[in-house]
């Protein structure tokens, strides 16, 4: 079984390099050969699955050593994967969406010439993020880490041609290299302290470490989590990041990838419980960005852009009980999952949406289709459903439980997260259902599809005629079948979960888990939670539902006119960072122009001139060769003599 | 003059007037790569003297070609009978050595000669004139130039086939000259090289006068250097009382208590040895062109034909480093303290004026002789490191450099006009654009010689660096790099110039020689390229042979 888990990997590298290096000669096959190997790795997901189902709790996590990578003196770094329930539960999500994504993407990239490339950087994100989450070391996590963000930057730049696509990519992949610093820091610390990073020792021995170390490392790791998760202060990058493709979006801006910093949190959980600091930067860190992203979600018309908010906002509930410790570990990852499910899911519906729009992405514009689209309709709502935690749905148990658990953390930190968890459950309702009513409900505020000539850069797959309306349709099987199958994860996942306590019980062994000591009642916060789910929707019905929507956005309040602009994000970095970076770099290049420059050029002028005297010298003339060997003998003689005088 | 035992040589064996003379003995087999050589000159001046003209050409190839290779297979088993190592020895009655450094310096010696032979016998570059195929190498040399008789001579279709024996004179005194192991031999192999060098460099085709005009000068100078050698041994052999290394090694480190009679008022007088010391380091620092005792090499370099300067360069360097170091490192170990300092300036001047002197320099040959006065100071620092790594660094770098050297000149006389060889360097301005190989080629020399890695001169660099920084030669290491540095730039301008600039209308063609020149530039490119890319197994080899027999 050991020997399957680096088939997990190779089938899908395969397929990114056979797709990327093949050439023309596959772009016939090559989408399905992309999903076929996607395919494979879910399935061997499976059997490893059901095998390790069979196993003993303590005989489940499964350990396979390639090879030493970097074997150097004291420096050891190897390939192994690890293979334990929390590993099991990301592979069976990654290659579950994964494959779902590339169905998907047949139907919706079927008019791309550049297809090929798509399946092949979706393979090869697929094949980082199955190594981020198997590594058996931070090192070689780090190299899935960066591996995914080379995919993510490569994906969102798809449509290279559209600036805006190409200044998103550049954006995430610098504002990811700031998170990537923080890895690779924590990364160093963990050597000097441990003298190893592999997951085992770093682990078991963390608590003999001292807690100024396990917190500066702690820091670190948030650090890479926030840039990677897209939570405050690096979170500016994800909502951009909905340039590319909508399965990108759904698959890598949505379900797996910017989960990746709960995953590096909830691992590298013994350093954190040691650290109680660091824990608190995290709850800090989750709290502020789920009410951050939720806030920029009410404002954006964009479709794509209000899931983006949403994306972050419900990311951040995941940080924020990984910050918990061992009362949210297992809460985190549920929440992580199924969000995996019903967030894809209403990604993939917006694609639908779009793709039966021109394009179009402006809400708006949109209205009244859920008589046009009825299957992008039903599995857009039970999406929807979920993610405002409406009772018995998947979104429901997970969130519910990261509610309980934000109080159980007691004292006044436990009423400041559960009051924060609540108001973000009020928002979720809130801004969801201001999407639900702007685009399924209302009347049709359909706008002709503008001139291509005009805005850079169409999706492909639209046949948009210039000056016509939209003649909305449903999508294709292919395209369908996948949100059909989300969206009955959305339904029941949560349930399943939660028959039993069954998740509690499978992760428990890795991340351990603690109930807290909560001042309300399980039923108080439903209820709590209740309350609020109705009130965020009483409100957006108030001011969607109940009069129409008009076309162009009002200019609202100063803080939906911030909210809109991402709550200035963008300004912040620009003054904070940009400016001062682009001084810092203006005084440099100065001071390389005139002091280092001077001195080269200086120094190289006086070589020159130099050359040109000495060259005099050589005049041609053997009588003063002569008399230069005579001197030189005599200055040679007269120095050994004085040599030895002295 | 007595021949006590301790003290006698070949020479003074000769010299003893009391004494029967007895039957000098002579290592035969052990000499035979020098034998070979010599009896192989003899056998060209023969040549020369009794084969019709037309056949001397080919004639005189074979025998070059055959002797040198016979030459270098007799090395070869000299150093597989562990003459190099355990059985090191002195032979021919304390004149020449038989060991390590000497064989492996014979052997570089005789591959770098054979190449040369292969670049004195082209006969393509050149126009044919009258419809006969002709040299680098005047038509009759002793016609003045410009003459009737030179017209003549030209007309003919003569061809001055006598730089074969030479060239084989000139390399037999190479192989003693490292090997000498007294100071008798060493005068003695410094002018049988010297003396058809001197000829040889006056004997170009085209630019006549400039050519004898070097070798007069050449010449001048060269007999002005032999006067401090042979002074400097005179005045050590004022104080030793032997002229042999071994001998007078052992009287600085005081081991010899008995004064000859003869000499009791200079032996044991150490001003004697340290100004004799000096002037025999004065004769040899001319040969490898040190500054300040350099200045006849742009000029010899120049007006020399091109065959001769690349094989002058490689080979002399290769000699003369070797007596050099076997000087320094058997006479001399007892003085360290004394001629390490003087050394020391000499490699720092020689280091920083041949580089600084060549950023200026607008002609390709006088470009290359001050890159290898600036090579020179290279070497030096490995010579100063007086440790076994400096020996065999040294070894290496001579190796290296050698091959380097006689392909870049090789390069040069493939780039012509009408002139003959276009050596202003202006006008090989885009010449990679016409002849991307050659340019490509001569890259790859000039590379080398700046010390870019995976080129053999970065690993000759390296290795005498190393040496010299790990023999307390810290701070003229620093003083090598720094020359490396500005040595680089000109380098570099050269490749820039080749490959960056527009190429002019009346620029030089490149001539495509036959398979001698061919041959010589890929070996030299396929030696550069191994040496820098696979270096262990050679310098190896050179550390083995990094023992001196004393």
């Amino acid at each position: 079984m050991e020997n399957l888990i680096g088939l997990l990997v190779a089938a899908p590298l395969l397929g990114a390099a056979v797709l990327l290096c093949g050439g023309r000669a596959l772009d016939r096959v090559g989408h399905w050969l992309g999903t076929a190997l996607a395919g494979v790795s879910f399935l061997i997901g499976a059997v490893l699955f059901a095998d390790m189902l069979g196993e003993e709790t303590s005989d489940r996590a499964l350990h396979s050593h390639l090879f030493s990578w970097i074997p150097v003196g004291g420096f050891r770094a190897d390939v192994g994967f690890q293979l334990d329930q929390l590993s099991m539960t990301f592979v069976l999500l990654i290659t579950g969406v994964g494959t779902l994504i590339h169905i998907y993407s047949i139907g919706y990239m079927e008019h791309d010439e550049r297809r090929r490339r798509f399946f092949g950087y979706l393979n090869l994100f697929l094949a980082a993020m199955l190594l981020l989450v198997l590594a058996d070391n931070y090192l070689l996590l780090y190299v899935g880490w960066e591996g995914v963000g080379l995919a993510s930057y490569l994906l969102i730049g798809f449509w290279q041609h559209k600036p805006s696509a190409a200044t998103a990519a550049k954006k995430a992949f610098i504002v990811n290299r700031v998170g990537d610093v923080g890895l690779s820091i924590a990364i160093m610390l963990m050597f000097t302290t441990f003298g190893t990073f592999a997951f085992a020792p770093v682990l078991s021995e963390a608590d003999r470490a001292g807690e100024g170390k396990l917190t500066a490392i702690g820091l670190m790791l948030l650090l890479a989590a926030c840039g990677k998760s897209a939570q405050v202060p690096l979170q500016s990058w994800l909502g951009d990041a909905m340039e590319g493709p909508t399965p990108v979006s759904a698959l890598i801006h949505a379900a797996t990838m910017v989960t990746a910093g709960v995953y590096l949190i909830t691992r590298s959980g013994a350093i954190f419980n040691a650290a109680p600091d660091a824990q608190t930067a995290v709850v800090t860190v989750g709290a502020v960005t789920l009410l951050f992203g939720a806030i920029v979600g009410c404002a954006k018309d964009d479709i794509k852009k209000a899931l983006a908010g949403s994306t972050m906002s419900q990311i951040g509930y995941m940080i924020l009980a990984a910050g918990l410790g061992p009362i949210g570990y297992v809460f985190a990852i549920m929440h992580l999952v199924t969000h995996g499910f019903f967030k894809a899911g209403l990604f993939l519906g917006a694609g639908s949406v779009m793709h039966a729009m021109n394009d179009e992405v402006d809400m708006r514009k949109y209205g009244g289709l859920r008589r046009y689209m009825p299957i992008t309709f039903a599995t857009f709502g039970l999406g929807y459903l979920a993610i405002i935690g409406f009772p018995g749905l998947s979104g429901f148990w997970s969130k519910d439980k990261i509610i309980e658990a934000a109080f159980a953390k007691g004292g006044t930190e436990g009423w400041i997260l559960g009051a924060a968890t609540l108001l973000g459950a009020a928002i979720t309702a809130y801004y969801m259902t201001r999407v639900m009513l702007l685009t399924f409900f209302g009347e049709k505020r359909w706008q002709p599809a503008p001139d291509p000539h005009k805005t850079a850069g169409i999706e492909p797959g639209a046949e948009a005629h210039p000056g016509e309306l939209p003649h909305p349709h449903e999508s294709p099987k292919s395209m369908t079948i996948p949100m059909i199958v989300l969206a009955f994860g959305s339904v029941f996942a949560g349930g399943l979960f939660s028959l039993n306590d069954a998740f509690v019980n499978w992760l428990e062994p890795v991340t351990g888990h603690d109930h807290g000591d909560s001042p309300l009642s399980a039923a108080t916060v439903t209820a709590g939670t209740m309350v609020v789910l109705v009130v965020g929707v009483a409100l957006a019905w108030a001011q969607y539902g109940r009069r129409p929507v008009p076309v162009t956005a009002p200019r609202g309040s100063a803080l939906t006119r911030a909210a809109r602009r991402d709550l200035l994000q963008d300004d912040f970095n620009h003054v904070v960072l940009v400016k001062p970076g682009e001084y810092l770099t203006r005084g440099l290049d100065r001071v390389d122009h005139t002091l280092v420059d001077g001195a080269v050029n200086g120094a190289a002028a006086s070589v020159g001139g130099l050359s040109g005297r000495l060259r005099k010298l050589q005049n041609g003339y053997a009588r003063t060769y002569a008399v230069s060997m005579f001197g030189g003998a005599a200055v040679l003689i007269a120095a050994t003599l004085l040599m030895r005088a002295v | 003059m007595s021949s006590a035992p301790s003290v006698h040589s070949l020479w003074m064996t000769a010299a003893g007037p009391r004494d029967k003379i007895p039957t000098p003995h002579i290592e035969y087999g052990q000499l035979s790569p020098v034998l070979i050589v010599v009896g192989a000159a003899v056998l060209g001046i023969l040549v020369e003297a009794f084969l019709p003209r037309r056949q001397r050409y080919a004639a005189q190839l074979f025998v070059s070609v055959v002797s040198l290779a016979a030459a270098f297979a007799a090395v070869i088993a000299l150093a597989a009978g562990d003459y190099g190592t355990s059985k090191a020895h002195v032979a021919a009655m304390g004149a020449i050595a038989v060991d390590g450094p000497a064989l492996f310096l014979q052997g570089t010696i005789l591959l770098v000669s054979l190449v040369a032979v292969f670049t004195f016998a082209e006969r393509r570059l050149d126009p044919q004139t009258h419809g006969n195929r002709v040299d680098s190498f005047a038509a009759q040399p002793a016609a003045v130039p410009g003459g009737e008789a030179e017209e003549a001579a030209v007309r003919a279709g003569f061809t001055s086939t006598e730089v074969f024996p030479l060239l084989l004179f000139a390399v037999a005194g190479m192989l003693v000259f490292p090997a000498a192991n007294d100071l008798l031999t060493l005068f003695v192999a410094l002018e049988v090289f010297s003396l058809p060098l001197y000829i040889l460099c006056a004997l170009a085709r085209r630019h006549r006068l400039l050519s004898q005009e070097s070798a007069v000068k050449y010449f001048l100078l060269g007999a002005f250097s032999s006067a401090f050698l042979l002074f400097g041994i005179a005045l050590l052999y004022g104080y030793a009382g032997t002229v042999t290394y071994s001998g007078i090694a052992d009287v600085v480190d005081g081991q010899v208590s008995r004064v000859d009679p003869a000499l009791a008022q200079t032996m044991g007088n150490d001003a004697l040895l340290l100004i004799g010391g000096a002037m025999v380091l004065v004769g040899l620092l001319f040969k490898v062109g040190a500054v300040p005792f350099h200045m006849w090499t742009p000029d010899v370099y120049q007006g020399a034909p091109t065959p001769v300067t690349g094989f002058m360069a490689a080979a002399t360097k290769v000699a003369a480093f070797g007596a050099l170091l076997r000087l320094l490192y058997v006479v001399l170990p007892g003085l360290r303290w004394d001629w390490r300092p003087v050394l020391w300036g000499v490699a720092i001047l020689t280091m920083l004026g041949g580089a600084v002197v060549a950023i200026t320099q607008t002609d390709v040959k006088r470009l290359l002789a001050y890159s290898s006065i600036a090579h020179a100071g290279f070497i030096l620092a490995g010579v100063i490191a007086t440790n076994k790594d400096g020996v065999s660094s040294v070894l290496f770098y001579l190796a290296a450099y050698s091959f380097v050297t006689l392909g870049a000149f090789a390069v040069v006389t493939l780039v012509r006009d009408a002139g003959g060889e276009a050596t202003q360097l202006s006008k090989w301005a885009g010449l990679g654009r016409r002849s991307p190989l050659v340019a490509a080629v001569f890259a790859v020399f000039l590379l080398a010689f700046a010390g870019i890695p995976l080129t053999s001169g970065f690993a000759g660099k390296f290795a005498v660096f190393k040496a010299a920084a790990e023999g307390g030669a810290g701070p003229l290491v620093v003083v090598g790099v720094i020359a490396s540095a500005v040595a680089a730039f000109f380098y570099i301008r050269v490749i820039v110039l080749m490959f960056f600039n527009e190429p002019k209308a009346d620029g030089p063609t490149v001539a495509v020689p036959s398979a001698l020149t061919t041959s010589a530039i890929g070996i030299g490119v396929a030696v550069t390229l191994v040496l820098g890319v696979a270096p262990q197994y050679f310098l190896d080899l050179a550390s083995q042979a990094g023992v001196f027999v004393r």
